[in-house]
Order: structure tokens, then sequence, then C-alpha cells
């Protein structure tokens, strides 16, 4: 029997390359290039034409022997030629063909020889000759290695470039700046360096967060309180807030001008400041957009406890108080510090806030940012910076990934844990309504002001008249003899953002949930290294891939910077491990005989993955969707060096706005992209559909078979 | 393409530093039914596993039907398999699920309903084709499971506990099923359990595992009557080991001296010496000793347990403490009494190793 698979990859890597362009700039295609004495696609067009004959005359293991060692060789070759001049000359390579910058027609003809080396080794033992793994985990393995691992191993060696040396000199003048590390706000009026200022920061927000959201699920799970079902909108809130239109709603309330510093002037004469802007106003903000994710968390960990050992204590005399202390919060104390270390390194990756209320407070991920697009232009020193901020997030992430491994002791048996969980000491719900009554009503405050500041004439002057001016400017839409006229200033940057966060999330949900997938189920060696590939790209903030990315691929053989494709790319590698987290939570729910028993039943792993196991992950594949829609809508920090005149997005285009003033502006088009989002949501659950197990199919079969 | 046998030759099974499956060769006739019986661990499911290809042996070499499948994967091997958990797909119907293995192999829609209506019928599941496993009590999903094994017709067809999620009084009718199918239809079959009842009940071979290795191959009676080892008479049926002495050979038959007490045993190729006996609880008499020198090992009475049925004696001996039942009628003992017991004539065995 002909092997179809080599024969559909030669295919693909032979017809592709001969109609696309095979370099960025130059629109040669296959021929093209072949006729310029280029050696590598000689060498890889020859891979092809030997392996794809060889499964066509069905000889197999010949097939596959061929696409194992030549695929490896032009893979090599395809390596040295882009990121190794010195070598691919020494080596012989023509001139037209070292580090050029690769064109659709190479990337395809890369691909499929990644595909076919997979597919090829498979035959020979590899990932349990199961070809379809094996082609998953490597074709994964080298788009993460592409899109994570090189930008920031680039971004690192780019630290120690100086103007005329590369040394561990230039490294380590950089690294010691006086304005990095100085500690002197602790002892005088003198500021501190960025880096103790970013964890200062840090520590205080992610203190206050996860305070307030114990006391709020204190009270939500263990006081008669019903909190209405609205409050399940917490879930979805935090990640469908832009994220500084949390600061833009503070200097409304809180700045100079404010609705509430006016007020206070007003009636009890305390003068104006600028109080807000600095490390208050950027704490404030973060710990109002960190409280709904921590509460969530949090009262996920008190339900899960289990009342009988609270029924326990309760026989063994102990006092709620006692109780309280000696066995609730001990128990949820790896919940506490998950969810601290989850707001800290939220609040250094945080980017948003720091720009618009910052003041001269500077955290690293701002003085990253002004360090590559300010006046002074030093992507050395802005390497250096985003090394700090990488090293202290990654330091965070791996005690969180420790403290998770230890969590054991909260689970429960699951057999008769039925008991009624004991009340909190007297006093302690009035002590918590105190502080979080104020906390909900700020957050009401919040969010009216972001829902009504676009619909009146100047709220920051607190000027209440309704108007739709700003709703104009920013969205109007002209009906024009030629159709549609979308006249509004803000169209192009959301139409931008709309295309690539909707061409991202099925990307990132399928890399997303196939990774998932094989790392679950499948055992293959290296299956560590993907593991900690993927969670990599999750530990690493947004600047850093931000930064990473332009100076990575600026420069050939992959030179996408200003084009669409950089966006996309950035958004499905930054929110690819949320889907592996959800992929791999769902897969836990899943029976893994039933993956077998699809595979004693003649199912190929491929078909098993579509027949069996996707059916059942409906839930993780609207979540994943979900979120990585409506996070490349929101997100700023990293696509904020990435964006072009040509591709501009909406909240590179907000962040412009606020820049020049335009308050109102800006907070109506957010609250357009929070309906937006809104109902982009309910279209991807309509569309995907509930994880409901109907009758869905049985009538069509049943009439099929008669 | 009917039933056929199955070769294991020397395959061993390790993860990592663990060896799972230590060196197994066996064989299993075409139409029959073999059991993997031994305690968890002991590598039985492994083997299994291993025959269905979801495990790939380390090393040695599986064959069926004298071909080697050592390297093929599961989708690739003429084998299906009931689990344990049954595995029925939760989002498709009983016919769906009966039809997913043709579908698999590429026959088309209708002819694939037809094969899966045939083995629903035959499984008495007609008319539950629309029926979701959600809305099938226990037995009636572990007839679907059954049914959509059986539809490829696999040379093989693997249980693996088949019984341990059905309530005990299923169990019982749920075996004899098994076992009438597989005579039926000459299917070969290897059933995975952790109950040597159930085990000594549908099987026609025995394998008992221990420690990753195979105790003894044999049928039921054999594996009853002539435990191989201790491991084997000490898990089938509960013996209580002894050491004893072979004072006599006559031909096949061996007298054994007990403790005071004489019994006679198949001599299993053994010479006169000292030797281990495993002795059946069943196997022994028990009277009170009323002090008149009569014959017997004594013993005294240390726990005394009514089971309806019988009685159920700890009994502490010069041999060591014996578990012992009897009949629970009027004659029988309470804690402290002093005992004599001699053997009835069965149930006692010598051990070769």
């Amino acid at each position: 029997m002909i092997d179809r698979f080599p024969v559909f990859v030669t295919a693909a890597g032979l017809l592709c390359p001969a109609v696309l362009a095979f370099h960025a700039d130059d629109p040669a295609g296959l021929a093209g290039v072949l006729a310029a004495g280029h050696v590598v696609p000689a060498l890889a067009a020859l891979v092809f034409a030997a392996t794809g004959a060889a499964s066509l005359a069905g000889a197999t293991r010949a097939g596959a022997l061929v696409g194992a060692f030549g695929s490896l060789l032009a893979l090599a070759l395809v390596i040295i030629a882009g990121f190794l001049p010195a070598l691919a000359t020494a080596i012989g390579l023509a001139a037209g063909e070292i580090a050029r910058p690769l064109g659709p027609g190479a990337a395809v003809m890369a691909g499929a020889l990644v595909a076919l080396f997979a597919g090829s080794i498979a035959r020979f033992g590899a990932f349990r000759n199961d070809r379809f793994v094996s082609v998953s985990v490597i074709t994964i393995g080298a788009l993460v290695v592409l899109f994570v691992f090189w930008p920031v191993v680039r971004m690192l060696s780019e630290a120690f470039y100086g103007e005329s040396d590369v040394a561990a000199r230039v490294f380590i003048d950089r690294l010691l700046q006086g304005d990095i590390w100085s500690l002197a706000c602790l002892w005088s009026t003198a500021r501190c360096g960025v880096a103790p200022n970013t964890v200062i920061l840090g520590i205080l927000a992610a203190f206050f967060s996860t305070s307030l959201a114990l006391g709020l699920a204190l009270i939500a799970v263990r006081t008669n309180v019903r909190f209405p079902r609205a409050f399940d909108a917490l879930a979805i809130l935090p990640i469908i807030t832009p994220p500084f239109v949390i600061g833009l709603a503070l200097i409304v309330l809180f700045g100079r001008t404010g609705i509430i510093t006016t007020a206070m002037w007003d009636l009890f004469g305390i003068p104006r400041s600028r109080w807000l802007y600095g490390l208050p106003g950027v704490l404030l903000a973060q710990v109002l957009s960190q409280v709904p994710l921590s509460f969530l968390i949090l009262v996920g960990a008190l339900k899960a406890l289990s009342p009988t050992l609270e029924e326990a204590a309760q026989t063994l005399r102990a006092t709620r108080t006692r109780i309280l202390m000696t066995v609730t919060l001990p128990l949820l104390l790896p919940a506490i510090a998950n969810t601290y270390l989850l707001a800290f390194v939220e609040s250094l990756a945080d980017f948003g806030n720091p720009l618009v209320l910052g003041g001269n407070f500077e955290v690293l991920s701002t003085k990253i940012f002004f360090a590559v697009v300010g006046a002074q232009h030093e992507p050395g020193r802005a390497a250096v910076l985003a090394m700090v901020l990488l090293a202290f997030t990654l330091a965070a992430f791996v005690l969180q990934m420790r403290l998770l491994g230890k969590t054991s002791f909260v689970t429960v048996s699951g057999k008769g844990d039925s008991g009624v969980p004991t009340e909190l000491p007297k006093g302690l719900p009035a002590g918590l309504w105190g502080i979080i009554v104020p906390w909900i009503a700020l957050t009401v405050a919040v969010y009216t002001i972001v829902l009504i500041g676009g619909f009146v004439k100047d709220i920051g002057r607190f000027d209440m008249t309704p108007t739709l001016d700003h709703l104009r400017t920013g969205f109007l839409v002209e009906w024009t003899d030629n159709g549609l006229f979308w006249a509004g200033s803000a169209w192009d940057s959301f139409w931008t953002t709309v295309l690539v966060s909707a061409a991202a999330a099925p990307l990132t949900t399928i890399i997303g949930l196939l990774t998932a997938y094989v790392l679950a189920r499948q055992h293959f060696r290296g299956r560590r290294s993907l593991e900690f590939l993927t969670m990599l790209s999750f530990a690493i903030p947004g600047t850093v891939i931000g930064v990473a990315y332009i100076l990575a691929f600026n420069v050939p053989p992959v030179e996408i910077t200003g084009t669409g494709f950089i966006l996309i790319a950035c958004f499905v590698f930054r929110n690819m491990p949320v889907g592996v987290r959800a992929g791999i939570a769902a897969l836990s729910q899943i029976d893994p005989s039933l993956d077998e028993a699809s595979a004693t039943l003649r199912a190929s792993t491929g078909r098993t993955l579509v027949a069996v196991v996707l059916p059942l992950m409906k839930p993780a594949i609207v979540a994943t969707l979900v979120f990585s829609f409506v996070h490349a809508m929101t997100a700023v920090s990293a696509i904020i060096f990435l964006v072009t005149a040509r591709y501009n997005m909406a909240t590179a285009y907000i962040v412009g706005r606020v820049e020049a003033g335009e308050y109102s502006l800006a907070i109506a088009y957010c609250a357009f992209m929070i309906v937006f989002m809104i109902a982009a949501i309910a279209t991807i659950r309509l569309v995907v559909g509930e994880a409901r197990l109907g009758r869905r199919g049985s009538g069509e079969i049943v009439s099929g078979g008669n | 393409m009917g039933p056929a046998s199955l070769d294991f030759v020397n395959v061993i099974k390790r993860y990592g530093a663990v060896t799972a499956v230590d060196n197994v060769s066996f064989r299993c006739e075409a139409g029959s039914l073999t059991t993997l019986l031994g305690p968890s661990g002991c590598g039985k499911t492994t083997t299994l596993r291993m025959i269905a290809g979801l495990e790939l042996a380390s090393e040695g070499q599986i064959l069926i039907d004298g071909r080697d499948v050592t390297h093929l994967s599961a989708a690739e091997r003429d084998v299906t398999m009931v689990f344990q958990s049954y595995a029925l797909f939760p989002h498709m119907n009983v016919l769906e699920n009966v039809m997913y293995g043709p579908r698999s192999s590429g026959i088309g829609k209708e002819q694939s309903a037809e094969m899966a209506r045939e083995k629903l019928g035959l499984l008495g599941l007609a008319g539950f084709d629309t029926r979701l496993p959600s809305e099938l009590s226990g037995g009636q999903q572990q007839r679907v499971a059954v049914a959509r094994a059986l539809v490829l017709e696999p040379s093989i067809l693997l249980f693996d506990e088949p019984l341990s999620n059905l309530d005990a009084r299923l169990r019982r009718k749920v075996r004899e099923d098994i076992r009438a199918l597989q005579k039926d239809l000459g299917l070969t079959v290897v059933y995975v359990t952790h109950d040597q009842e159930e085990a000594l009940a549908v099987s026609d071979e025995v394998i008992v595992m221990s420690n990753a290795r195979i105790a003894q191959k044999a049928s039921p009676r054999e594996l009853w009557e002539a435990p191989a080892n201790l491991f084997v008479a000490d898990f089938i049926g509960d013996a209580n080991v002894v050491d004893g002495t072979i004072t006599a050979l006559d031909g096949d038959v061996a007298t054994l001296e007990l403790d005071g007490a004489r019994a006679s045993a198949p001599a299993r190729g053994l010479v006169k010496g000292p030797v281990k006996v495993a002795i059946r609880p069943d196997a022994l008499k028990v009277m009170r000793d009323t002090g008149d020198g009569s014959s017997g090992i004594a013993g005294t009475i240390g726990t005394a347990s009514y089971l309806g049925k019988y009685m159920e004696y700890e009994i502490r001996t010069a041999l060591g403490d014996l578990f012992v039942t009897a009949p629970a009628d009027a004659g029988e003992c309470g804690v402290g009494d002093d005992v004599r017991l001699t053997p009835k004539g069965h149930g006692i065995a010598v051990i070769p190793e």
C-alpha cells in the first residue's frame, strides 16, 4: 500500500514554493532560486522528490530513510544559511541565499521539511511509531523554539552588544547603572531605582489584592449572604477590561480635576493634589484589576476545603476563631500564596497602568518601553532591563510552581465529605464588610465611569451633558454612493484588532489544545522540555516579549517586523499556555481508557483526537477561544512595540489618545470594545456550543443505517 | 479472521528503573480462555495492555497466530478490549459506540450499522440503539462494551477486570454469560482479574502472576490441587503453609507426618525428608480434645467466628496458627477450647519449592 503522508508532504513542499515567493524581498519562486544556483532549496527539492518517488513506488522504509536524513541535512543548512552567515560562506553556500529574509514559499518548504523529518523518524520507532504524535510534537517544538525561545535568547545576547565592542563589561556596566538599583528612597527623598520600585509595587499590590480577595471570599462562601448571580460576571470582567481602563477611570475620579477631588475641595476644602500620579495611583489601579481574579481562585479553594475538618475541630472544643486560625487558614495557605505570587507577577508585567498613572514613578516595564521608543533609543539597555524583569518574574514563577506541587494536602478524598462549615468568628463579618463595601462602591464607580464616560461631553471636567460626539469621532459610519464608509478615526485600528485577534484565536486554540493532548496523554522523550518551553512564554512579561520580538524579527531570515503576521505570532505564543492549561485540566477529567478503547478499535491517534477527545473537550475549546480572542483584543504591553501605522491596534490607539489628553474618546473606545467583546463571547458560545452531551446526530445515523 | 493463538516470548516491560513484567513467556491456544490472576501490582494488567498494544514491550516478542506484532500499535493489531470502566464514549449513543470500530477501519456507514446491530442483537441489546451510555444500567453498559469489542471479530478479545464495577449478585451471571459467549463463538480470550474464584470459574487456563513474573500456569483444578509454589498455595484458596516430613513413599503417593498427624498426598517427585505442605482451610476436621490421647494435631482455639454457612477458626498449634473452616453444627468450639485436628483426606498438597 502506498504511504500517503510523504507524498502529501512532498506535494506541499514542492508546489507551494513553486507559486509563492521564496524570499520576502524577491517575488521569484522555487524555479527562480534554483536558477540562481541556491544550494539549500535545491537540496530540499531533491529530498522531497526522492521521498515522494520512493513512497509512490511502495518502498516505504527507503523513503523514510531518505526523508529522515535528507530533511535533517536540509534543515541544518536552512539554519546555517539563515543564522550563521560566516559558516554558510565557509561551506560554500551561494551569496544570494545567505541571511536573506525568507518568504512564504521558503516558510512552507521549511515546514514541510520539519513534517517530513518527524513523519520519517516515526517509521523507525520514535514516538512509539506514532506519526501523528511525532509530527505534532516536533512541529510544536520547532514553532515554540522559533517564536519563544529564540527571541528571548536573541534579546539576552543584545544585552552584551555595545556601541563598538561586545563584552561582558558592557553588560555589567548597563546592569549596575544607579537608576536601576538605587534604594535611596528608603532613607531620603531621592528616588529609588526602577528595580526596587517594581518590586515594592509588586509586593504591595499582591498584599492588598490578596487580602481584599480573601475577605471577599470568606464573606461569599462562609456567610449567609447570597451574592447575586451577576457576581459570576466577575470572572469575565478582568479579561474584557483593557488594562489601562481602570487607570483612566481613576484619573477621572481622583485626578487634579477629578470628580471626587473637586467634590472634596468644594465640600471640605481639601486642596487638589497630584497624589494619584505615582505609586498610590498605580497600586490602586493594579489592586482594582487584580481582586476579581484572586477572589475567584480563593473562592474555589475555600469551597474545596472539606467541612468535616472544621467539624472535627469543633468536636475537639475549638472556638470559631481558633478554627479559622488553626484549620481553615493554614489549609488555605497554598492557595493564598499562589494568589499572592500571581498578583505579584501580574503587577510586574503590568504596563498600561504605570504608563497612564506612573508620573515620575518608573517601573521596569515602562522604562523598557521608553528605552526602545524614547528619544535615546537604546535597545541594549532595554534588553538589560528586560533581563532584570524576566529574572524577577521567573523567580516568582518557579516559586509558584514549587508551591503548587505541594498543595496536595488540600485535596479532598471525594467520599462522605458532606458537612456544615463552621461560621466565621463573631465580629469578623462586620469588620470585613466595613472594608469591602467601600471597595465595591469604588469598583462600581470605576466601571460606571467607563460605561458613561464616552457618552457625556467631558467627564474629566464633570460636564455631564449627554452627547454622542466622542462615539461619532471614533466610530462614525457613513452611507455613501460607494457603500459604507468607515469615517470614524478609530475604525482602522479596530478592524485590524478584530482581524488579528480573530486570526490568532483559532490558531492559539489548535496549538494550545494539541500541545495539551501530547503533554497529558503521550509519553515521549523531551516531554518535560516541551512543557517547560510552553510554560516559559507564560512567565515572560509582555514588555519583554515585545522587545525580544523586535530584536529577533527585525533581521533576516525571519524578518516579519511591521507585518500583521508578527502580531498574530505574538498573540498565539503568548496565549498558548492558557490553552495548554485549559486543555490539560479538561483532559484530566476524561478517562484515558476512552483514548485506549478508540485505539484498540483501529482508530489512529488523529482520529481518536477528532472523534473522541475533542467533542469531550468543548468547554476547554470555548474557554481558550474566548480567552485568546479577548486577550488579543485587550493586550497592550507586547504589541505596543510591534504596531505600525499600517497595523495599528486598538489598545495602542487608545494609549495614543490618552497621551494626547483625549480621555473621553479613549473611554468611549474602551466601552465600545467591552460591548463588542461581550457580543463576541456570546457568538463563540453559540457557534461552538455548550458542553452538554446531548443526543446530537443520533437520529441521522439511525435513518442512515436503515 | 477467526480466533488466533497468542505467544509471549521472554517479554520484559520496564518503566525507568521499575520492571513491571520480567521475562514472561507463555502461550494461549486459539479458542481458549486464559486468565491472568494476581494481586495488584503483579504485572497482569501491564501484560494485558501489551497484548492490546497499549504498551509496547521493552524486550522480547509477542506473536499473534505466529505473526510478530511486538512493534505494532494498538490500532494495527487485530485485538480488542473490554475496559474495566467500559470506556464507552459518553458523547455517542449505543449504536455509534458499536459502529466506531468498523467506521475507523474504513467500512461504510450502512454496513457498519448493520454489523453493529448484529452484535447488539447477540448481546440482547436490540432496540437500545439511540440510548446514551449514561442512560443504561451498569450491566447494559458492559454488554455494549462487549458488543463494541466483538464487532470487529478480533483474533483476540481482552477483558480487564470486567466484573469489578458490577454489584455482587450480577457478577455470577455476567461471568457465565462471558464464558458461554466465548465458547459459542470460539473466541480466544485473555481475562484479567484479582478474584481467584472468578478465575477458577471461567478459565481454561490460569496464569498466576507475582512480582512481575509468572508463578504458575495451569488449569484451575491443577492450580488448586497442585500449587507450584508457596505463593500460589497461599494466593489460591488461603492455604496454610506448614513444615512437614515425608516419611514414606509408595509409588506416586507420599505419606506425610504433620506434628503427630498422618496424611497422604501426591508425591510430585519429592523424596523423603522435610517438606513444605499446603493445607486448605477445609482439609482438617476439628474435634474437642477429650484428653484420651487420640491422634491428630493438638491445638487451642484462638478466635472463632460464626459465618452462617460455616465456622472460621484461628487455631494455635505447634505448626503455627492455622486458619480452619468447619461446619457450623452443634459441635462447634469456643475460644480457649483444646482441639485435635485430623486430616480429612483431601486438600493437602506438598509444595515442590
